[in-house]
C-alpha cells in the first residue's frame, strides 16, 4: 500500500501543526466560534448532539495493522473505547475532547493518516472497491488511481470553495462494489484495446433528490485523466449553485443543464488545460502503481480449510456468508461482520482492532479494508488458513456469519450522535437484527440489503437498500418512511416509497411483514427479496404493510 | 397575530468538552437540564441568548421549548431529551455521569 514520501510526511506534519496552534488561539479567544469553525471543519472535526466528533479519513478503506493498531489506541487514550466505521469509508470517533484533537491528529500522522478533507465544501476522502487487487472479476486495481486523486485534490488551490462538498469513488471491476453511480463523479476503470483508462459517471447521488450518475464520457485513458476531471470539477466550480445548497451538488448541476450541455462545457475546459498537464502526473501515478504490487500468493495446499469446512457446521456457515472469490487460487477474500446482532452497525472496540490487526500480520499479508458496508474486509487470505482466523474471530466477538444477510445493515448514526439527524436509526438496525435473529429467518431469508438514514442527507443510503428506511421527525415523533427495490449495484435503482411512515415502535414489525410477505410469495428459495420485488412490484407489499387501510378501501 | 411565546430553556455545547450544557438562572452554565433557567418572556429569552451567544467557551447557543416539571424544565421534543440524556446505544454522556458540578 501506499507510503508516505517526505512532502507527504511534511504537509501532514506541517498541518497538525497549523491546527494545533488554531485550537490553542480558540480556548485563549484569539479565535471566535465563527472564524473556528471552517477551519475545524477542514480537519475532520464536528461538533455533533452530545460532544465533537473527529472523522479520520480512510483512503481507499485501506489499512495496515500498524493504522489499526493506531486506530485502537486513540479509541482507547481520548475517546471511549471505540470507533464507528462510516459509509465514506472513514472511521469517526465520538467523544474526543478538543484540547485532545491536535494530539489525536499527531498520533495519526505517525501512522501516515489525516483527517484533511473529511468535511467542508472540498473533494472528499476518494473511496473504492473494498475488494480492490482481490476481486476475481477486477480489470486493474483502482488505487493507484483512488490515491493520484487523493493527492490532486488535497489543497487543490481552485477546490477550497466548491459550491458544496464533492465525492469521487473507483472501481476496476465490472460488478460495482462501491456505489459509483451514486457520487458526484464514479469512475470505473476499464481496458480498451490494450490501453487503460475510465469511464467517467457524473451527477450521481442520494440525499434530498437522488440520482443516478450519467456517462459524462465512455472512455478517457489515464493519460488524460486527471485533466479531465479537473476540468468536470472546474465547470462546476464555476456554475454550480451556490444561492441554494440544495441545489449546490453536481447532480443538479447535471440535472438543470443537461449532461450535453456539461459535456461541451468540461470538453471545452479539458482542451485549455490539458496542455498545462506535462505529464507529471502519469510519473507520479507509475510511481504509486508501485506501491500497490499484490502481495506474493502462496501456493500451498488447501486441506485445512476443506477439513474444517465438512467438520464444523459453525465454521461451514461463515465461510459460506463472509467469503468471495479472490483472484489467486487458494485464496479468499474475508468479510469480517461488525453486525452481530443487537451491535452498532460499524462500530469495532479498541480490543477488536487490536485483534484484528493481529489476525492481519498472522494470516492475511498485512492488510486491511474497511467497506462502504461498515465491514472489515481481510483481502488475500490464504484458504489454509481460514480455520485458525475464523477461531481468533470468535474469541473477539468477530465471527458472525451474516454478511449480505437481513442483519448486516447499514445504518448511519443518526439522531444518537448527529446533530443533523431527524430520526434515531441505530437502534431501528439493532431491533430489526434482534428481531430476526429470534425468528431464526436470517438464512430462508437469504440475500437482502437493509439500508437506514437518520435524515434525508442519506448517509445511511436508505435509497439504494432493497429495503431502504429513511427516519423524519413528523410533528416531533420520530417516523419511519420505507422504500422498496432500491439497487446499489452497477444497475442502481433507487427505491420506490412505500406509502405513509411508521411510528418507532412500529417499524420493525412493518419490516418483518414486509419479509414474511416475501417468504409467501417467492419462487422459490433462488428467487431473492430484491428479484422478488422486481417480478411482484410494491402491491402485495403495500398490502402487507398497510393491512387495514387495504381493507377499508376494499370495502368503500 | 405572532404565536404566544412558549417556555424555553437556552443550551449550547460545551467548547472544551463539547457536552450539552444549558444557562441557569444565575448565568451559569450548567450541565443538567434541570438546573437550567426556565425563560417564560421573549424579550428576556432573547437578552439572555444575545449574551450566552457572546460567551466564548460555549458553542452553538441556542433556545429551545422546555415544560415546567416537578424537578425543574423538561424537554418536549425527542431531540431534547437524547440531547439531555445521551446516545441509545451505549449508556455513554450525561445518562453516565448525571448532572455534573456547574462549569
Amino acid at each position: 500500500m501506499y507510503k508516505y514520501n517526505d512532502f507527504d510526511e511534511s504537509f501532514v506534519r506541517n498541518r497538525v501543526a497549523q491546527f494545533s496552534a488554531q485550537v490553542a488561539r480558540r480556548i485563549d479567544g484569539s479565535l471566535s466560534e465563527e472564524e473556528f469553525r471552517p477551519l475545524r471543519l477542514m480537519n475532520g472535526l464536528y461538533l455533533q448532539l452530545h460532544a465533537y466528533m473527529l472523522r479520520v479519513a480512510i483512503p481507499y478503506g485501506t489499512l495496515n495493522p500498524n493504522q489499526m493498531d493506531q486506530l485502537a489506541h486513540i479509541a482507547e487514550k481520548y475517546d471511549r473505547g471505540y470507533g464507528h466505521f462510516t459509509t465514506r469509508q472513514n472511521i469517526q470517533y465520538n467523544w474526543p475532547k478538543l484540547p485532545d484533537v491536535p494530539a489525536i491528529l499527531s498520533d495519526l500522522a505517525d501512522v501516515e493518516m489525516h483527517a484533511i478533507q473529511t468535511s467542508g465544501n472540498t473533494i472528499r476522502n476518494v473511496t473504492a472497491d473494498h475488494f480492490a487487487g482481490a476481486a476475481a472479476d477486477e480489470v486493474t486495481d483502482p488505487r493507484p488511481v483512488a490515491e493520484l486523486i487523493r493527492q490532486w485534490s488535497t489543497d487543490h488551490p481552485e477546490f477550497q470553495f466548491l459550491p458544496r462538498k464533492f465525492k469521487v469513488a473507483v472501481t476496476g471491476a465490472a460488478a460495482d462494489r462501491a456505489v459509483v453511480r451514486a457520487h458526484d463523479v464514479g469512475l470505473v476503470l476499464k481496458r480498451q484495446g490494450g490501453v487503460l483508462g475510465a469511464e467517467i459517471i457524473v451527477g450521481g447521488g442520494l440525499g434530498r433528490t437522488p440520482m443516478v450518475g450519467k456517462t459524462l464520457k465512455e472512455f478517457v485513458t489515464f493519460d488524460d485523466l486527471l485533466p479531465y476531471l479537473e476540468a468536470t470539477v472546474s465547470v462546476w466550480n464555476l456554475l454550480g449553485r451556490r444561492d441554494n445548497k440544495y441545489k449546490a451538488r453536481i447532480k443538479i448541476t447535471v440535472h438543470e443543464h443537461g449532461i450535453d450541455d456539461i459535456r461541451a462545457r468540461v470538453e471545452e475546459r479539458f482542451a485549455a488545460i490539458k496542455p498545462t498537464f506535462d505529464g507529471v502526473d502519469m510519473e507520479m501515478l507509475r510511481e504509486i502503481e508501485g506501491h500497490f504490487v499484490p502481495p506474493i500468493f502462496a501456493d500451498k495446499p488447501i486441506e485445512a480449510y476443506t477439513r474444517a469446512y465438512s467438520a464444523d457446521p459453525v465454521f461451514r456457515a461463515w465461510a459460506d456468508t463472509n467469503l468471495a472469490a479472490h483472484k489467486a487460487d487458494g485464496y479468499a477474500i474475508v468479510t469480517v461482520s461488525l453486525k452481530k446482532p443487537g451491535q452498532t452497525p460499524g462500530d469495532a472496540t479498541a480490543d477488536q482492532m487490536r485483534a484484528l490487526a493481529q489476525i492481519t500480520r498472522d494470516y492475511a499479508h498485512d492488510e486491511l479494508r474497511i467497506s462502504h458496508e461498515q465491514n472489515v474486509i481481510l483481502p488475500h487470505v490464504h484458504k489454509s488458513n481460514l480455520p485458525a482466523l475464523h477461531a481468533a474471530l470468535k474469541t473477539v466477538d468477530l465471527a458472525t456469519a451474516n454478511v449480505g444477510l437481513v442483519s448486516d445493515i447499514i445504518a448511519c448514526p443518526g439522531m444518537d450522535y448527529c446533530a443533523l439527524a431527524t430520526a434515531r436509526a441505530i437502534p431501528v438496525a439493532q431491533g430489526i437484527a434482534t428481531r430476526f435473529e429470534e425468528l431464526k429467518l436470517e438464512h430462508d431469508i437469504g440475500a437482502l440489503k437493509i439500508k437506514i438514514s437518520g435524515c434525508i442527507n442519506a448517509c445511511g443510503h436508505h435509497h439504494v437498500g432493497h429495503i431502504g428506511i429513511l427516519g423524519l421527525d413528523r410533528a416531533g415523533v420520530e417516523n419511519y418512511q420505507i422504500t422498496l427495490g432500491g439497487d446499489g449495484t452497477e444497475d442502481l435503482v433507487i427505491g420506490d416509497r412505500t406509502g405513509p411512515g411508521f411510528a418507532y415502535d412500529e417499524i420493525v414489525p412493518a419490516i418483518e411483514r414486509i419479509l414474511l410477505c416475501y417468504l409467501d410469495l417467492r419462487d422459490g428459495p433462488e428467487e431473492t427479496f430484491l428479484a422478488a420485488y422486481r417480478r411482484l412490484g410494491l402491491a402485495p407489499f403495500k398490502a402487507a404493510l398497510y393491512p387495514a387501510k387495504e381493507e377499508k378501501a376494499n370495502a368503500a | 397575530m405572532s404565536r404566544p411565546f412558549t417556555p424555553k430553556v437556552i443550551t449550547a455545547n460545551a467548547l472544551l468538552q463539547g457536552d450539552v450544557i444549558y444557562l441557569s438562572e444565575s448565568s451559569t452554565w450548567v450541565r443538567d437540564l434541570h438546573e437550567a433557567a426556565l425563560i417564560f418572556d421573549a424579550a428576556r429569552a432573547e437578552a439572555l441568548l444575545a449574551v450566552a451567544q457572546k460567551d466564548g467557551m460555549v458553542v452553538g447557543a441556542y433556545l429551545t421549548d422546555a415544560a415546567e416539571g416537578k424537578h425543574g424544565p423538561e424537554p418536549t421534543h425527542f431531540r431534547e431529551e437524547f440531547r439531555r440524556t445521551g446516545p441509545s446505544n451505549y449508556p455513554h454522556g450525561k445518562q453516565e455521569t448525571g448532572a455534573r458540578a456547574n462549569v
